[in-house]
């Protein structure tokens, strides 16, 4: 490997160190050498969002961003979504509303998704549209994920006001 | 390729400067790692301004705002101060990609890619701002509508910078607006943009600055359009002959997006637009 370089940073919490040419994408770093594969590679030029992670909070396509960029910062994937292997509440709802089908865009439909109602808990119709546009989705015409993220807001909702 | 993450951007401009191969800088990466991707650049140095302190931050004082190098278009969207500002150059910005792109996008990167269609130029020519621009040697300020010089071309020489760009603080009654017509609803490159900003005095325009993207090699200021509002409380005559002179200005391309006719007519009619706009923040009553 010429020109590798250690980088040390935190995926879905925990701390992880990897070796990576300085010009490998941080998309492929974070499948082919973090193992995590849930991060898939669609354009490779941005368009896609197939590889939507999130680098300390903000949504990138991984694809358009350096592994080397990664030191020192917390990027979370779908990996990171769950808790204690329960499902998170969009990923429950994709099923319920059959919002996939070949599933190559869902990771990042996901990441998307739940960046939006972190921000956003209660998005209407024409947020979640804008906000997911950025995601490319060949089978589901939209509609299904759509429908999917409007029902987990919204059992997201409850669940913040038990909360309190 | 050999990576490097200097602490200012003296230091940026003195790697680039030294460097005997290809060396490029990279903050946002929307626009260098597709490059990269389609084998379009072969660096052999990658200089990356982000670990620098405060580049990435928006500054506010007494003359106004100056918005780091490494801002990203979310944080400018989700910036108040700035918003309530220059609502035109934050809609402007973060009309670029997708939530995913605004995630790393920046105002500096828009204006240095130097395309002819690049959304956030006409805004900041429009608003007045300025590239802040720093040399291994010397650091100067250069207005934007200086900087770029053709489609991929700027005024930037080997080694230097820009290591912010500055919105000044607008005078009472001003107000800005960008407009750009696209064939889809989003995510689309502009077939033409206007900008406007215009300050009010009782009620009539005072100032004004017009600007146009994707109707020229680089994005134009259009003073006679700027003249066809001063003096007018924006009037049906003064829409028109700001419409004409835009159209007037126009020197677009041909292509699969819309032809030179559409462009040049499109002109004329989203600056009517962005000039109501405008006017309506700036607090004129229509």
């Amino acid at each position: 490997m010429s020109n590798a370089t250690l980088v040390s940073t935190t995926v879905n919490g925990d701390p992880v160190q990897f070796a990576c040419p300085t010009d490998e994408s941080l998309m492929t770093a974070l499948r082919n050498r973090v193992g995590l594969t849930g991060v898939k590679e669609g354009c490779g030029t941005g368009d896609c969002g197939a590889c939507t992670v999130t680098v300390d909070g903000s949504l990138v396509c991984s694809c358009l961003v350096l592994g080397v960029e990664a030191e020192g910062r917390e990027v979370t994937t779908v990996e990171g979504l769950s808790q204690d292997g329960e499902l998170h509440v969009l990923q429950q709802k994709f099923i319920d509303h059959a919002a996939l089908q070949c599933g190559i865009c869902t990771p990042g439909f996901l990441v998307a998704a739940k960046t939006l109602l972190d921000r956003n808990p209660n998005p209407n119709e024409t947020e979640i549209r804008y906000a997911l546009a950025g995601n490319l989705c060949r089978c589901t015409g939209y509609d299904k994920i759509v429908r999917a993220v409007q029902d987990a807001a919204k059992d997201m909702r409850k669940a913040s006001k038990k909360r309190r | 390729m050999r990576y490097a993450t200097p602490a200012s951007a003296k230091e940026a401009a003195g790697m680039l400067s030294k460097e005997k191969g290809a060396a490029f800088l990279l903050a946002g990466g929307t626009d260098l790692l597709v490059k990269l991707k389609m084998g379009m650049v072969e660096p052999d140095l990658v200089v990356d301004i982000k670990r620098i302190p405060k580049i990435d931050q928006i500054q506010t004082s007494a003359k106004g705002f100056t918005i780091g190098a490494a801002v990203s278009g979310s944080v400018i969207g989700q910036h108040k101060g700035l918003k309530a500002a220059w609502p035109g150059v934050v809609e402007a910005a973060n009309l670029i990609g997708s939530d995913q792109i605004q995630g790393r996008a920046t105002l500096a990167g828009n204006l240095c890619n130097a395309s002819p269609a690049a959304d956030s130029v006409p805004a900041m020519i429009a608003a007045g701002a300025k590239a802040v621009i720093v040399g291994p040697q010397k650091k100067r300020t250069v207005p934007v509508e200086k900087v770029v010089q053709g489609p991929g071309k700027t005024c930037l020489a080997k080694g230097e910078v820009i290591e912010a760009i500055t919105l000044p603080k607008p005078e009472a009654k001003t107000g800005d607006a960008y407009l750009r017509f696209i064939p889809r609803t989003e995510m689309d490159i502009a077939v033409v943009g206007v900008a406007i900003s215009l300050k009010l005095e009782r009620g009539v325009v005072k100032k004004a600055k017009v600007a146009l993207g994707a109707v020229a090699p680089t994005a134009v200021v259009v003073p006679a359009a700027a003249r066809a509002l001063v003096g007018s409380k924006l009037d049906d005559a003064a829409l028109e002959k700001l419409a004409a002179a835009c159209s007037a200005a126009c020197n677009p391309i041909d292509d699969k997006r819309g032809t030179v006719e559409y462009r040049t007519r499109v002109a004329g009619v989203l600056a009517k637009r962005a000039a109501k706009i405008a006017f309506q923040r700036a607090g004129g009553a229509l």
